[in-house]
């Protein structure tokens, strides 16, 4: 299959085709600049001040990257599609680099260079000393124990916080600007009456060293475009080289003023925060559209650009996020996780700060850009609000039709209620929007981590088992009673909730004792730079610096859970069709003996995802409880904890580490996704489905995650499109916070999944994210396949 | 309260009016068009509907029947369908949905409330209520009160009809129901006759005189593979059209994918055609070289 290559002119082709067809390799470059920096300071300065150090290092000595033809320069690596690594945050031994080398799916190119550097020199040095092995050595007992056994996952023992976004603070000043704040604040300082002062001081000076280290970064490639222009033979390219070259001597260093060098701003900030650490989520320009548009405007106005040349700007701006996969990971992690996608997310439409329409010239225009680039990354979302027309969703959802799973959809009043009961004051909440996969947060003013995936059936489990983990025999939870003696389902419940308390709170101690490690020994002075109030407070954003500090807790699986429950408080309790004994002697048999009694509880189960309000008040309890056990919890840093409902992919792990589950599911197979019904249990149709998800408070959380499988047939003609608006409008009005479509049929993904060199080039929505389908690994794609397709014969 | 015999509520419909709707499925119909793709519409008591996919061979349904009328074959549960008498405990019994039961008993307000489900979508939308069949009108006075109940509640209801009824019933009916769809199969009264069961002399003059009284009404035709499809059935169709004042036609395509409910009935299939999508292209033709427009659906 011969497609043809996508971008709006040749250099767009060129460099989209560089993309997709370069292999992703791993590049030794930043380790051993790191380990350097390290070596040199790291006994002799403060942390912020040593992390800005090694900053500096990076940016005065990693290559500077400028491909053939393009416009917006800057690369993660030296070259695209190459991935640096993080050995201060966790250090790949031998035989993780060659299980990447050497695995199917998603795989890295390692060369015996590389290896034989991170073998003599990386690895001596960061043995004992990353932070993944500071972690795992801090943590207690139970919460290995309950790590190992699949409760809850960790997001900071592989990536650094993150989880953040850029406001609008880059395009109004250039980081000498920011500079001037910095040296403000430190002549302002107190110390003779402010305890902290040489403390906040050595931060403040951390900033400020970043800051120029970004310029001098800028500035290096001013110096490789001019050396290309001098020996450049096309006058064309010559001439584009040296503005190339003029723009990277402005900005950083000033704010810009055209649309040309906003992009190239964001550009630089972005690849300074994902060169600093390997924060979660990458970074994210946020509202792009609402920041770019002055720039646009004033060029088109003063003939600098037309909307051909600006789109082609755009599309080289979007390559360049695709040229970035994820740093893989390590360890089991690294055997578990599956994806180049490094979580960028860019916002569209919605309101501007002062609550008007928000969607505007920009913002069509980029929906072209994404519907004409068709990349993996970075990913796309439309803001929807009751202000917006429904011409701009329909222009979205012609876009989602096409079925390669961008963008999802967003609901901003919902987004924006979260944001105020979370304490956000109305014009940062409005500036606000979603990032990563559904995550609500103040962009530009809010730390909001993610802290790890919380397994809510494995909890039933140990529930049912009196606290102990029938994986392997041992009492891992605490004894709440055998359930062949619970009265009523009023006592499982109960519980249920003790014993996910007690998970709670070891998950939330080890929580406590990460976030003081990376507020003490490894801040982000340059992400600090660009996230209010850390220049302010003089805090780092690792240490609580920034305006908002909030700490999320991810529930997986509550379409499982609520179907179990269901199942239990239907046939056990209600229609004593079952007793407890046969229960638990078919769940520990994995249902091998009585098949009948499995179809039972799949199909004579009031189940999540019908609007049945038997199994959707079930799902209620569940939420109220997890989240009355989390939400309004303080954190070390300032932070308050809350939840989210999203899996990522998490839901395949978790299920493989539960046995069979008493709504008829078979051990080891995945969990229920996002707040999506189990994957075939709903079976009236999308309205039904929206329904029941919209019976969650949807405002209580910090994002959830709804995914609808419709096949093509369905949304096609005018009136397919309408409905999909319509869907949108209509769980929005309920409250829900996001929803996704895949659009595509079984058929096709089953001959994908047979003949994947034919399509290579199938995008789906995985779960908050998209991903090529011929990427995923088996489980995965059998996965989306079983997912209910809506279809209408 | 009178109760009403429905096989099946569905909600997300997107072809059967404005919006997105409800369809209730009335059960039970006058005629017995051969291609009919939901052969569970026509008898007007509940049946028994197996889908034999479904079966895991757990013999539990045959164990179950006091009747003996269930036998366990290969290919699943065999019905004696005059043993059955209905009583549908087999249903309850069934691990799989193997075997479903076919109709059920709803009051008005069952149905209200079940349409009422997804009011919030009808108002973004602009849909409601569509009642379908069978045929609707076959359960007049259930039709009546469900009419008149969503009407109370404001919500825009529709009617799928086969127009074969009296004058009186369609007439009260359409009088409440914000839109009428009418099916008219075939202008010839003989071919009628044998290709669904009866005249049409009933169905034309209640469609000329739904005409006259200025309801809102969509003509349907279902394009059916050498049966209405004809250039002369076409030609026939546009001209009476023409004369009673209806200007526009809304053509639905054939297809078989209700051939499999005969299976599950234990029903003979009269009629399988295979499905060609050049039908409706071809006869837009001829009614617009006549006249009338074609007009898409919803």
């Amino acid at each position: 299959m011969v497609v043809a290559e996508r971008g709006i002119t040749e250099r767009v082709k060129k460099l989209r085709h560089q993309s997709e067809n370069t292999a992703p390799s791993i590049t030794i470059e930043r380790a051993q600049l790191v380990t350097e920096a390290y070596r040199e300071n790291a006994d002799s300065v403060s942390a912020p001040v040593l992390r800005a150090l090694t900053f500096k290092h990076l940016m005065e000595n990693k290559a500077v990257c400028i491909n053939e033809g393009e416009l917006i320069v800057g690369e993660r690596g030296p070259k695209p599609q190459s991935a640096p690594t993080y050995p201060e945050l966790c250090c790949h031994t031998v035989e993780d680099l060659d299980l990447i080398s050497k695995r199917n799916k998603i795989a890295f190119q390692v060369s015996d260079e590389v290896k034989n550097a991170q073998e003599k020199e990386i690895i001596p040095f960061w043995k004992g000393r990353s932070m993944r092995d500071k972690i795992f050595k801090r943590m207690n007992n139970n919460w290995h124990a309950c790590y190992k056994a699949g409760i809850f996952t960790e997001f900071m023992e592989q990536r650094a916080p993150g989880h953040t976004v850029a406001g609008d603070k880059i395009y109004k000043l250039g980081m000498l600007d920011i500079k001037e704040e910095i040296n403000a604040e430190l002549l302002a300082m107190d110390y003779t009456n402010d305890q902290d002062a040489y403390a906040k001081a050595e931060q403040l000076k951390a900033m400020a060293i970043c800051a120029d280290a970004l310029i001098t970064y800028a500035r290096r490639h001013a110096v490789r475009a001019r050396e290309m222009a001098a020996v450049e033979s096309s006058a064309e390219r010559t001439r584009e080289l040296e503005q190339i070259a003029t723009i990277c001597d402005r900005v950083p260093a000033a704010a810009p003023e055209t649309l040309w060098e906003a992009l190239q701003y964001y550009w630089f900030v972005h690849l300074g925060v994902i060169t600093e650490l390997n924060t979660w989520d990458a970074f994210c320009p946020g509202r792009l559209d609402q920041h770019l548009e002055p720039f646009y405007q004033k060029d088109l106005k003063e003939s600098r650009l037309t909307t051909y040349s600006a789109k082609e700007l755009l599309q080289c701006f979007w390559i360049k996020f695709n040229n970035q996969p994820a740093p893989p990971k390590v360890g089991i992690t690294l055997k578990e996780s599956g994806t180049y996608t490094d979580f960028a997310n860019i916002n569209l439409g919605g309101l501007r700060p002062d609550g008007k329409d928000g969607a505007n010239d920009v913002t069509y225009l980029l929906l072209e850009v994404i519907d004409e680039m068709r990349l993996l990354q970075p990913s796309s979302n439309i803001q929807v609000s009751k202000k917006n027309p429904d011409l701009f969703i329909k222009k979205a959802a012609h876009i989602i039709r096409k079925g390669w799973g961008q963008p999802s959809v967003f609901n901003v009043e919902a987004v924006i209620i979260e944001l105020l009961r979370q304490g956000k004051t109305l014009v940062d909440a409005r500036s606000g929007g979603t990032s990563g996969c559904v995550e609500t947060g103040a962009f530009g003013k809010e730390s909001y981590i993610l802290t790890g995936y919380f397994n809510l059936t494995k909890v039933l489990e140990i529930t049912l088992n009196n606290g102990v983990n029938p994986a392997d025999g041992t009492l891992l939870g605490i004894e709440t009673g055998n359930p062949r003696y619970f009265k009523n389902f009023d006592q499982l419940l109960s519980a249920f909730e003790r014993q996910l308390n007690y998970f709670i709170n070891i998950k939330i101690e080890g929580n406590q004792i990460i976030e003081k490690l990376y507020a003490d020994q490894m801040p982000a002075p340059f992400l600090s730079l660009i996230i209010d109030d850390c220049i302010k407070n003089a805090r780092d954003y690792n240490a609580g610096g920034a305006r908002y500090n909030t700490n999320y807790i991810q529930g997986v699986g509550i379409g499982t859970i609520t179907d179990c429950l269901s199942a239990i408080k239907y046939h056990i309790y209600d229609q004593k069709r079952f007793n407890w004994d046969e229960m638990m002697y078919c769940l520990d048999k994995n249902f091998a003996a009585n098949e009948v009694m499995r179809q039972i509880l799949l199909n004579k189960t009031p189940r999540y995802g019908n609007d049945d309000d038997y199994a959707d008040s079930i799902m209620q309890q569940v939420f109220k409880i997890f989240h009355g056990l989390i939400d309004g919890r303080k954190s070390i840093r300032g932070g308050t904890y809350r939840i989210n409902m999203l899996p990522t992919t998490c839901h395949v792990y978790f299920g493989s580490v539960i046995g069979a589950t008493p709504d008829g599911r078979f051990a080891g197979k995945p969990l229920s996704e996002g707040i999506s019904p189990v994957q075939g249990a709903d079976f009236k149709g999308p309205t039904a489905v929206i329904k029941s998800a919209s019976k969650m408070d949807h405002l209580l959380t910090g994002g959830t995650l709804l995914n609808l499988k419709f096949s093509p047939a369905v949304l096609e003609g005018e009136k397919g499109l309408n409905s999909l608006v319509h869907l949108i409008r209509s769980y929005f009005r309920m409250d829900g916070h996001h929803i996704q479509f895949n659009v595509v049929d079984a058929d096709t993904l089953r001959k994908a999944q047979n003949n994947p060199e034919e399509y290579r080039n199938l995008i789906v929505r995985v779960a908050g994210y998209s991903d090529y389908f011929s990427n995923l690994n088996e489980e995965l794609q059998n996965e989306i396949i079983a997912r209910t397709a809506h279809a209408k014969l | 309260m009178k109760k009403g015999l429905i096989f099946n509520i569905q909600r997300y419909s997107l072809h059967d009016g404005p919006g997105i709707r409800t369809t209730v499925f009335f059960k039970g119909c006058p005629l017995k068009c051969q291609w009919c793709q939901n052969p569970e519409g026509i008898d007007t008591d509940v049946e028994l509907f197996r889908h034999n996919q479904k079966c895991i061979h757990c013999g539990s349904c045959m164990t179950h029947c006091h009747e003996k009328a269930i036998d366990l074959t290969d290919s699943g549960p065999l019905v004696n369908r005059q043993a059955c008498n209905r009583c549908m405990e087999c249903v309850d019994i069934c691990p799989t949905g193997t075997l479903e039961m076919a109709g059920k008993e709803y009051s008005v307000n069952e149905v209200v409330q079940a349409a009422l489900k997804d009011i919030l979508i009808y108002e973004e939308s602009g849909g409601g209520v569509t009642i379908s069949g069978g045929e609707p009108l076959l359960q007049y006075e259930f039709l009546l009160e469900l009419l008149l109940a969503l009407k109370k509640l404001n919500i825009h209801t529709a009617i799928e009809t086969s127009g074969y009824c009296s004058w009186e019933k369609i007439k009260e009916i359409s009088k409440i129901t914000d839109l009428i769809y009418y099916d008219l199969k075939l202008i010839d009264d003989n071919s009628s006759r044998i290709f669904t069961g009866a005249s049409n002399i009933l169905i034309m003059d209640n469609l000329e005189r739904l005409v006259i009284s200025g309801a809102n009404i969509v003509v349907r035709m279902p394009l059916i593979p050498s049966v209405n499809d004809t250039r002369d059935n076409i030609e026939h169709t546009a001209g009476y059209l023409s004369s009673i004042g209806v200007k526009c036609i809304e053509l639905l395509p054939y297809h078989n994918l209700g051939s499999v409910k005969y299976e599950g009935l234990d029903l003979e299939c009269p009629f399988n055609y295979r499905p060609n999508s050049e039908l409706i292209r071809q006869a837009s033709v001829i009614f617009e070289a006549n006249g009338i427009y074609i007009t898409s659906e919803g």
